[in-house]
């Protein structure tokens, strides 16, 4: 993207205009995720850099608000930290009760979605599928139908599910399942897309190869397909994870008080008093983000060289 | 030809032709096996209960379980009849039945959807429901005045039956006058009008700004070494990997009152301390947040179209002498335009659909549609949130049908 020899003065000017620009787009994007990060070291309740974070005093900085979400709702915070202490945290602390409903549902839909989705885009791949497009346009749309809708469907279907049959037979709201099944509808078009795109550049005269040197569909697929589509596969699967692990409003409508999850969390946070915790789980979630972020570049990657994509 | 082909047989003896079509049949089967689960998946908890919603919004029984009196002389009595004493008399049995049943608050409520400020009129009916006396016309009339009213009437007679459109006329902001015909709803209550109005201004201003936005850095990365642009797509991509409340919350710390630029203005004199500026719980606010969230989903199609147009088309436009700015217009531009229309139809959608980021930081004036679904929802008017539901999906769908007309809905890509 150097500038040619031949550029006017005025191409020049609006060149380094255009740098300045994107600069600008990309400094629009990042900074608000990172402002929050050294404002949840905030020793004072604000949400502003004060005089002493700015001089670098290490006055200015604490943990306090680290702290505050490890022990809000432990029976007894203040007693001394031992093992007793640490099983109230484990047992008691909404935060820590809030992750572990994040990870079991966010894990169990991710398997769901994850197995079904990739099953479903192997039969995709195949050049005989019929109405493969009327089928796609079926598990991408609930990434396009507004979440509202879906959720408050949900809401109905799931508090009496039989009732379409004319039957009663309890009811899934306010349940695990219900929750999961839920997140792992919203993630197959992320498991659909990612595993779809993989399957796009595999060969599929392998399959037959593995089958004329006498290997059956399965050791086929174990040994042939799955080491070739896993980065994609795992990919899609820490999309659906992500996409459960952040969704609100499904939560809003089906869980109950046992169901809370970290984003629930976090939204009667903002709707009622946002504190300064609210940033230090958000700084945890960045973390995690990133975190996430690497793998999927990495795994990217290791797919594109897997398929012999050149690196361009 | 086809005779020689009908005449090559297999091995064991079957026609060529049939074997081939069977072992295709048998092949497309195979695919679609793979398909179905996770289609029943889908059709199960996800299009079922949607389809369920829906048909609340034409289908509700709140008024009709508990008029069987009523719904009979409805049958009995052409419309338009004005309510004679054998139709307050099958009222008045209709109210007794709702006070045994407790369900006058409901019936009165359904009413009150078309016909405002009603349903007190029902519930304190029924609470005297079994000291009614005939002549049943005189006694309704001394309880309240309005009781023969002809549009409480026809809202009766509709509601008698559990199908109805009411809630779509009310969401094309009509009403019955007393002859049953449609009219506009006063200037000053047309709240779903203007609803939609602002849905869509936001969600085009949104995407115009994403797409401004957008443009100038797909472009960068589009046209930087491979290693280079492969790390600026980091900035990109890790917004789009980070919780969406996260990124709503950092908006909230930014931009309120007390928040970091206006304190930062402040100290720099700028603005005085007491002319802090609201920039947040407002339209501005949702738009500058959407903008953010949405930015991702701009860039990547952009990108995608982007990498692979030619360097060496432009090059040839300015050798044979057009300046850049033509070369542009006429060279570069036309070739984004498939990138382009993906990434704004891609970015309208989902912002027409917005709810976190509106409920959060949108105050009064920055609520869209998904947020009136919801209010509705919280009152209990399911058949209204179900209507304005159906009409958003019908949008959201058409835009969909679109999106995979023009670019294929498996040209989508993340990351």
């Amino acid at each position: 993207m150097a500038l040619p020899s031949y550029a006017s003065p005025l191409e020049r000017a609006w060149h380094y205009a255009y740098l300045v620009i994107c600069a600008m787009v990309f400094f629009f994007l990042i900074a608000p995720i990172l402002v929050i990060v050294p404002l949840s070291f905030n020793a004072e309740p604000y949400f502003t850099y004060t005089e002493k974070m700015l001089s670098l005093d290490s006055e200015g900085y604490s943990m306090r608000w680290y702290d505050s979400l490890l022990t809000t709702g432990m029976q007894a915070a203040e007693a001394v930290r031992d093992g007793a202490w640490w099983s109230d945290l484990w047992h008691n602390a909404d935060w820590v009760k809030a992750a572990k409903n994040s990870v079991i549902i966010g894990f169990w839909a991710t398997i769901l979605s994850t197995v079904l989705g990739t099953l479903a885009a192997l039969g995709l791949a195949r050049p005989e599928m019929p109405w493969r497009r009327t089928i796609m346009a079926i598990l991408i749309s609930p990434m396009i139908v507004p979440i509202i809708i879906v959720a408050t469907g949900m809401f109905f279907f799931y508090s009496n599910p039989c009732a379409i049959v004319g039957l009663e037979c309890g009811r899934l709201t306010s349940t695990y399942t219900g929750v999961i099944l839920a997140h792992g509808a919203l993630g197959i078009p992320f498991v659909i897309i990612t595993v779809t795109a993989t399957m796009s550049g595999f060969d599929q005269s392998l399959i037959r190869a593995s089958a004329s040197l006498g290997a059956n569909p399965r050791r086929t697929f174990f040994k042939v397909v799955m080491p070739l589509i896993l980065p994609g596969v795992i990919s899609g699967g820490l999309f659906a994870f992500v996409t459960s692990f952040d969704e609100v409003v499904a939560v809003l409508f089906i869980a109950g008080p046992d169901q809370q999850t970290i984003p629930r969390e976090m939204w009667s946070g903002i709707r009622e008093q946002i504190s300064p915790a609210i940033l230090a789980v958000a700084t945890i979630l960045v973390v995690i983000s990133i975190a996430l972020l690497t793998t999927v570049e990495l795994l990217r990657r290791r797919s594109e060289r897997l398929r012999g994509v050149a690196a361009h | 030809m086809s005779d020689v082909a009908s005449q090559l047989t297999t091995a064991d003896g079957r026609p060529l032709k049939a074997a081939l079509a069977s072992a295709q049949a048998r092949a497309k089967r195979r695919a679609f096996f793979l398909v179905l689960p996770l289609l029943l998946f889908i059709l199960i908890t996800f299009a079922v209960p949607i389809g369920q919603m829906l048909q609340r919004s034409v289908y509700n029984d709140q008024f009709s379980k508990s008029v069987p009196a009523l719904t009979q002389w409805f049958a009995e009595n052409p419309k338009g009849s004005a309510p004679d004493e054998a139709a307050f008399t099958a009222l008045a049995s209709d109210l007794l039945l709702m006070k045994e049943t407790r369900a006058a608050g409901d019936a009165g409520t359904r009413i009150n959807y078309v016909v405002s400020g009603t349903r007190s009129m029902f519930t304190k009916a029924a609470r005297g429901a079994d000291k009614l006396e005939p002549p049943y016309m005189e006694t309704f009339l001394d309880l309240d005045e309005d009781w023969d009213e002809p549009q409480i009437w026809n809202a009766m007679r509709s509601a008698a039956s559990p199908w109805t459109l009411d809630f779509y006329t009310i969401a094309f902001d009509l009403e019955r006058d007393a002859d049953g015909k449609l009219q506009k709803v006063d200037e000053n209550q047309r709240v779903y009008f203007r609803l939609y109005i602002r849905t869509f201004v936001l969600a085009s201003v949104i995407t115009a700004i994403c797409l401004v936005l957008a443009f100038p850095i797909a472009h960068l990365l589009a046209t930087l070494p491979m290693a280079k642009a492969n790390l600026l797509m980091i900035l990109v991509l890790l917004p789009f990997w980070t919780s969406l409340l996260v990124r709503t919350t950092s908006w909230i710390v930014l931009l309120q009152g007390q928040g970091v630029i206006n304190s930062v203005l402040v100290a720099l004199g700028i603005i005085s301390d007491d002319g802090r500026i609201q920039m947040i719980y407002n339209q501005t606010g949702t738009i500058i947040a959407m903008v953010h969230i949405l930015l991702p989903f701009m860039v990547l199609p952009l990108y995608s179209v982007m990498r692979v147009i030619p360097v060496s088309y432009t090059r040839a436009a300015r050798s044979l002498g057009a300046t850049s700015w033509t070369t542009f217009r006429r060279i570069y531009l036309p070739q984004t335009i498939p990138g382009i229309g993906a990434g704004v139809l891609l970015v309208f959608i989902l912002a027409v659909g917005y709810y976190i980021t509106p409920a959060l930081v949108g105050g009064a004036d920055g609520q869209l549609f998904s947020n009136m679904v919801q209010f509705h929802m919280t009152k209990a008017n399911w058949s209204m949130a179900a209507a304005l539901a159906t009409m958003l999906l019908v949008g959201v769908l058409v835009l969909y049908w679109l999106y995979d007309r023009l670019i294929g809905i498996d040209k989508l890509k993340l990351g």
